[in-house]
């Protein structure tokens, strides 16, 4: 996928105008790495709103954003710790739990924002658990996050009794936070574009990328590479936490067995077709933002067509698989060896 | 300054041991202001051990460190190079997917105000442009990520953001390793092009003893966590220093068929 700019790079006449051109060219492959999910998203709804003629409904668009909001935002943080060179299994644990210590501190008298402040307070210290555990005592963050998977599921199943709770709803703060399917995509919409700013702006995003591309490098650089990835820990907890409360907001319900590995996958999943590397250094929350809503799509358009959900898996399966061999080899040849 | 006549970084009886392992026993150097120091010595001599404690990654075991005629405690990076002691080290420390600015800025980059901490690239860019050039380093372009540039290249660069860093006293660890003689010739190019220019004290820490001659004022072999020769370049030749150490390594052969 080279662009005619980028072949004719080398070979252009004055230094200006060389210049001029790789910038141009450097900055394009990281467009294109959003670029690509953009299209088969593009693809896909052309295709499904041409077999099933409703696709491109209100009423289905609705149902789309809510497919696509929570696992959206989970990704945004999760992207940002793959970004850093590590991999947070627990964000689906923490989107079940922070709805149900909103519940408490609201049934404890508490206003709904506050109690929203308090939840998402107490994803921070997951979050920071998860950093502090992989940096300080330096276990695999996929060690840490997994123990964390099932200590939540636990600690969610107990203060819950196992029992789904009704979510205080119908004023104007349970609209704004995920009651109306809208304003939840909003929310979606709006971190995304918060985190790509942070990401390829300012220096939490540099030093991000810095200490997932070269962490030895990074640290005799004068990176606080532990301060980072800890800040990322608990930043993705956080978001986790908040898209659960969304979704609570949203569906009406809030459940013990909500989330759980099944969005952790799908964030995941959503990160690794919107252009990140698991192996840190290179990534785009955008992309994610994409990658997610391409997953949406999937899910929502073989739903209307009638296909069978172990059809949708299987697809799934493979977009992953060819999305991330094209990212491996063909994203390495462009950013490295590219010329 | 009153300081002038003291040597640039004096190192007395420094000694490092890890564990079991003596990396170190007994390490006393002076480098003087604007001197090029060329620091010789096999595999596993000490040589990277002494460039640690040197820029603040490790803590000496026993000895003492002055710096600009006082006495330092080097305990971290950032304190060592607020001091001006500045490292670039083998693997170079650059971060292949970011752009060559967004490398020679790193931890020191220029932001606008607030908390975000958001990245103001346009000076970043002007001064590693002009910092380049400075030191006679030619890149098609700073945008372009470290991850697309040859070894010369990423040296160059390495070499340019401990220079723009006002480094008083710069550690090389092997400068031109795994380069060929083009690049390789840049670097030394670099490195006479700041030694004529006299700002910057230079230890460069190598194994091969000809470019060591082309850029040192003078030569230091270590030798067994101990410097066993110390000369002025003009004073000795590689000769010299091939027969120390191959006669170092007779006998130690002997010793063990013995």
């Amino acid at each position: 996928m080279h662009s005619p700019a980028e072949k004719s790079g080398p070979r252009a006449g004055d230094p200006a105008r060389r210049q001029h051109v790789w910038r141009r060219a450097a900055t394009s492959i990281l467009a294109r790495r959003e670029a690509s999910i953009v299209i088969a998203g593009i693809l896909l709804v052309i295709y499904f709103q041409s077999t099933t003629g409703v696709f491109l409904s209100q009423g289905n668009i609705s149902t789309l954003g809510q497919y696509a909001s929570a696992t959206a935002i989970l990704a945004a943080g999760q992207v940002l710790v793959l970004v850093s060179g590590e991999l947070d299994l627990s964000v689906g644990m923490v989107y079940a739990m922070a709805p149900f210590l909103m519940f408490l501190a609201h049934g404890a008298g508490l206003p709904t924002v506050v109690a929203i402040i308090l939840a998402l307070l107490g994803c921070a210290v997951v979050g920071l658990l998860n950093g502090l555990i992989t940096e300080l005592l330096r276990i695999h963050s996929f060690v840490t996050t997994m123990g964390m998977l099932f200590l939540l599921n636990g600690f969610t199943l107990t203060i819950s009794g196992g029992y789904p709770v009704q979510p205080h709803t119908g004023d104007l703060v349970a609209a704004i936070f995920g009651g109306n399917a809208l304003a939840q995509f909003g929310w979606a919409i709006a971190i995304a574009l918060a985190f790509q700013f942070v990401l390829v702006r300012t220096r939490w995003g540099l030093h991000t990328i810095a200490v997932g591309g070269n962490l030895t490098g990074a640290t005799e650089a004068g990176v606080k590479v532990k301060f980072v990835k800890i800040r990322n820990f608990t930043v993705c907890s956080m978001l986790a936490g908040f898209a659960g409360i969304l979704d609570s907001f949203h569906i009406g319900s809030i459940t013990p067995l909500a989330g759980g590995t099944q969005i952790m996958f799908m964030c995941i999943a959503s990160a690794v077709i919107g252009g990140t590397l698991l192996a840190g250094g290179v990534g785009t929350i955008i992309g994610a933002f994409f990658g997610a809503l391409v997953i949406g799509i999937l899910k929502d358009g073989f739903t209307l067509a009638g296909v069978s959900a172990y059809t949708f898996d299987m697809i799934l399966g493979a977009a992953i698989l060819i999305t991330m061999i094209v990212n491996v080899h063909i994203g390495r040849f462009k950013l490295f060896g590219g010329q | 300054m009153a300081t002038n006549n003291e040597p640039l970084l004096r190192i007395e009886n420094i000694a490092k041991v890890f564990g079991q392992n003596t990396a170190l026993e007994d390490v006393n150097l002076e480098i003087g202001r604007g001197e090029v120091h060329g620091l010789l010595g096999d595999n596993g001599a000490g040589k990277s051990t002494l460039m640690k404690i040197l820029c603040g990654l490790h803590q000496p075991t026993r000895g003492r460190i002055f710096f600009d005629g006082k006495e330092v405690h080097l305990h971290s990076v950032t304190q060592a190079r607020a001091l001006g002691i500045d490292c670039v080290h083998q693997d170079l420390a650059l971060i292949p997917q970011l752009n060559v600015y967004h490398n020679m800025f790193l931890q020191r980059e220029s932001l606008h105000g607030g908390p975000l901490g958001i990245l103001n690239n346009r000076p970043m860019r002007k001064k590693a442009r002009e910092c380049l050039a400075d030191i006679g380093v030619n890149i098609p372009s700073v945008d372009v990520p470290v991850g697309r540039m040859s070894g010369g290249q990423r040296q160059a660069i390495a070499v340019a953001r401990s220079v723009y860093s006002n480094a008083r006293l710069l550690l090389l660890d092997e400068p031109t390793a795994a380069m060929g003689a083009k690049e390789g010739a840049m670097i030394l190019d670099v490195i006479n092009r700041l030694r004529a220019k006299g700002d910057v004290s230079i230890i460069i820490i190598a194994h091969n003893y000809g470019h060591v001659f082309d850029v040192c004022d003078r030569v230091n072999l270590l030798q067994n966590g101990r410097i066993t020769f110390s000369r002025a370049t003009s004073e000795t030749s590689i000769q010299e220093l091939t027969d120390i150490v191959v006669n170092e390594y007779r006998n130690v052969a002997k010793e063990a068929q013995a």
